[in-house]
């Protein structure tokens, strides 16, 4: 059970998701526009917000720049049309993944969880790659001594990659293990993570060196 | 000799004709005419005086005259190159110019006598007469011979042939040379019209023709104008007709989305509640999911053809082992059991894994539903390219149906009209494997046998490279 907040402006979609969500056990809020739904957000501890792009007033894209930059809250973007600038645009602004309208509950149930899955602390000794520091008991990651805030998907990646330094992940097997799609994954959903997470711990997010990509294949971590 | 029948060669024989048989026709009338006037009129002017110097003579004459006074008068009557013979009757003068026939015919007639004579290729006047005394006619016995040179006027007679020659060659050229004109004149509009023709066959229906002048060329460049103007106006439309439907359908699919989200959404509370409904209700909310289903497929599919129809596709390149896509597209789907497979390792190609899995998974599901297992698949790749074969054993298909089984919403079979899928499958197989550089063809073997091909030598590069095909937007 999760704490949803879901923004989506058509009333009956709205209700419908809603009905869905709550006949799957979870505690959902609703919001009608991207204003409301902010403001729902200070006051509702979502765990996860699902979020509708094409909204009235500020648009999806922009919410989910707002509520990145304020919280590691996870976020599922409803696409609309499917289309790829739509898809691209949102993960650039931070989502964690996409579902695509018309959404079967299952399939929208089954991404929730995925981004909702505890990574479990493990107690083993901090690790450190040059100026990057990984506690995986505290689940906490620090660049030059300074606590580098990741949303709980970047994290994940960071922690996947760097716990076998040196190996190559293809796309298909990151979002397997980390964004548990199946099959047929979108690698874009990899592409963004990737991005996002160098912009925060690289120095150059241009010339990666910890999380560093292999041609053809996939991505690394490493070696530093 | 395929010149000869060609517009220019034939004018400039026409203009060549006619104006060579004008130039001989003037220059042989020229000649005709001068040889008359240049050489009759001396010979006349010649015998006229003669006859009047021997009228002369027949006065001055003293009979019996001595050889010696002969002789005299007749270097009275020599002028220049004339030459003059006076003699008693039947006296031969040593001049050979003057021939027996011409003394005979003297003596015979009262009057002068004349001939022409060649010596040396000198054209001569040869005369005679015999003199006759004033009073009562009779002959004095004396005989005056005349030999002029023609020469002079023979020659005018000969410039007057040469002219007419040289101004015959120049005619001819000059009629060559407005033959090649008449020609060009013609031929530039035609060979610019041949142009715009095949411009026009190629599709570039804005091509337009250069009006110039009003002759019957001018008024068929603007009668092609008009009518590639017309033709430009029509496929404009028809092409403005057909892209407004494609928006029409995408815009349909696109509003359909929003009804479509809230019905989805609810399926599964429906089905949860189905079994605690009366029979009839749980009916209709089992069958009512179901259709959302099959809607929001046909809706899905719809969208897909639309981006394809607006070139909006965009291909998501990958280095893709192709038989291990193949495998994972059918352990998926659960149909592992149901095919054979002849998967060859390590054919690594640039592909679009979704859109493959999408080809995959329409062939395999076709050929599961309509066809008759076995149904096999198998991959064989060449130096360029490779291929994917998904074949079934049945009765394969109707040679009628087989141009048509790439066709939109095509059914083969008026029976199979409520199959499960959305009749797009193929028609958005065949879209996926040409955005790749590739094909899917249909062939009826034993079975139906669908071949996908897909080139292996598109650059392959970071595999998050997106490449949007050329001419497509974004």
């Amino acid at each position: 059970m999760a704490r949803v907040l879901l923004i989506e402006d058509d009333p009956n979609v709205r209700d419908a998701l809603t009905l869905a969500l709550k006949g799957r056990d979870h505690e959902v809020e609703s919001a009608a526009s991207g204003e409301e739904g902010l403001e729902r957000l200070a006051r509702f501890a979502a765990d996860v917000v699902v979020l509708d792009l094409m909204l009235p007033g500020i648009d999806g894209f922009e919410v989910c720049r707002r509520i990145r930059s304020a919280t590691s809250t996870s976020i599922v973007m409803l696409s609309a049309r499917g289309d790829d600038f739509d898809v691209v645009g949102g993960l650039e602004a931070g989502a964690d993944d996409y579902v695509v309208k018309p959404v079967r509950p299952q399939v929208l149930e089954a991404r929730i969880r995925a981004v909702l899955r505890r990574t479990d602390g493990v107690p083993s000794p901090v690790e450190s790659y040059g100026a990057l520091c990984v506690d995986r008991a505290s689940l906490t990651v620090s660049r030059d001594g300074r606590q580098v805030a990741l949303p709980p998907m970047e994290l994940r990646l960071l922690l996947h990659l760097s716990a076998t330094p040196g190996q190559v992940f293809s796309r298909q097997q990151l979002l397997e293990a980390v964004w548990e799609h199946d099959y047929l994954g979108d690698s874009r959903l990899v592409d963004a993570c990737v991005q996002r997470l160098r912009a925060k711990i690289e120095s150059v997010p241009a010339e990666p060196r910890y999380v560093q990509t292999v041609r053809g294949f996939g991505y690394r971590f490493g070696p530093v | 000799m395929t010149w000869l029948r060609g517009l220019r060669a034939r004018l400039v024989i026409t203009f060549v004709l006619v104006g060579g048989l004008s130039a001989v026709g003037a220059a042989g009338l020229t000649y005709y005419t001068a040889q008359n006037n240049l050489l009759a009129g001396a010979q006349d002017r010649l015998l006229k005086d003669f006859r009047n110097r021997v009228l002369l003579l027949s006065r001055d004459v003293v009979l019996p005259a001595s050889d010696g006074e002969l002789a005299l008068l007749a270097e009275d009557l020599e002028v220049g190159d004339r030459k003059v013979y006076v003699v008693r009757d039947g006296a031969i003068p040593s001049d050979a110019r003057i021939t027996a026939e011409l003394r005979t015919s003297v003596l015979r007639r009262p009057e002068l006598a004349w001939q022409r004579v060649t010596r040396d290729g000198v054209p001569y006047l040869v005369a005679g007469s015999r003199v006759m005394l004033l009073a009562g006619g009779t002959p004095s016995g004396i005989t005056v011979y005349l030999v002029e040179s023609l020469a002079q006027a023979a020659s005018d007679e000969a410039a007057v042939l040469r002219a007419a020659q040289a101004a015959a060659l120049p005619v001819v050229l000059l009629a060559v040379l407005a033959g090649l004109l008449a020609a060009r004149g013609v031929l530039r509009p035609v060979a610019d019209l041949d142009r715009a023709a095949r411009r026009l066959g190629e599709g570039r229906l804005e091509t337009r023709l250069p009006v110039r002048g009003g002759d019957e060329l001018a008024r068929l460049a603007g009668r092609f104008n008009e009518t590639a103007a017309a033709l430009e106006r029509s496929v404009g439309e028809l092409r403005e007709m057909e892209a407004r439907s494609r928006r029409f359908v995408a815009d349909v699919s696109h509003e359909l989305r929003t009804p479509l989200a809230a019905a989805t959404a609810v399926t599964d509370v429906l089905q949860a509640g189905a079994d605690r409904l009366d029979a009839d209700a749980g009916t209709a909310a089992r069958l009512v999911t179901a259709e959302v289903a099959r809607l929001t497929k046909l809706v899905d599919d719809l969208m897909e053809i639309s981006r394809f129809d607006a070139g909006a596709a965009v291909l998501n390149l990958n280095d893709v082992d192709v038989s291990a896509a193949v495998a994972a597209c059918l352990r998926s789907r659960g149909w592992s059991a149901g095919v054979t497979t002849d998967l060859p390792p390590d054919i690594r190609v640039p592909l679009d894994p979704r859109r493959l899995d999408v080809i995959v998974a329409n062939l395999v599901g076709n050929a599961l539903r309509h066809g008759t297992p076995p149904v096999t698949v198998r991959v064989r790749a060449t130096g360029q390219a490779v291929a994917i074969e998904v074949a079934d054993h049945g009765p394969g298909l109707p040679a009628d149906v087989l141009p048509h089984v790439f066709e939109r919403f095509y059914k083969a079979d008026a029976a199979r009209a409520r199959s499960e899928g959305s009749g797009l499958g193929l028609a958005i197989a065949r879209e996926n494997a040409l955005l790749h550089g590739g094909d899917l063809t249909v062939a009826s073997g034993p079975g139906a046998v669908f071949t996908l091909t897909l080139p292996r030598n598109r650059p392959a590069g970071d595999p998050s490279v997106r490449t949007t095909p050329p001419g497509n937007h974004p």
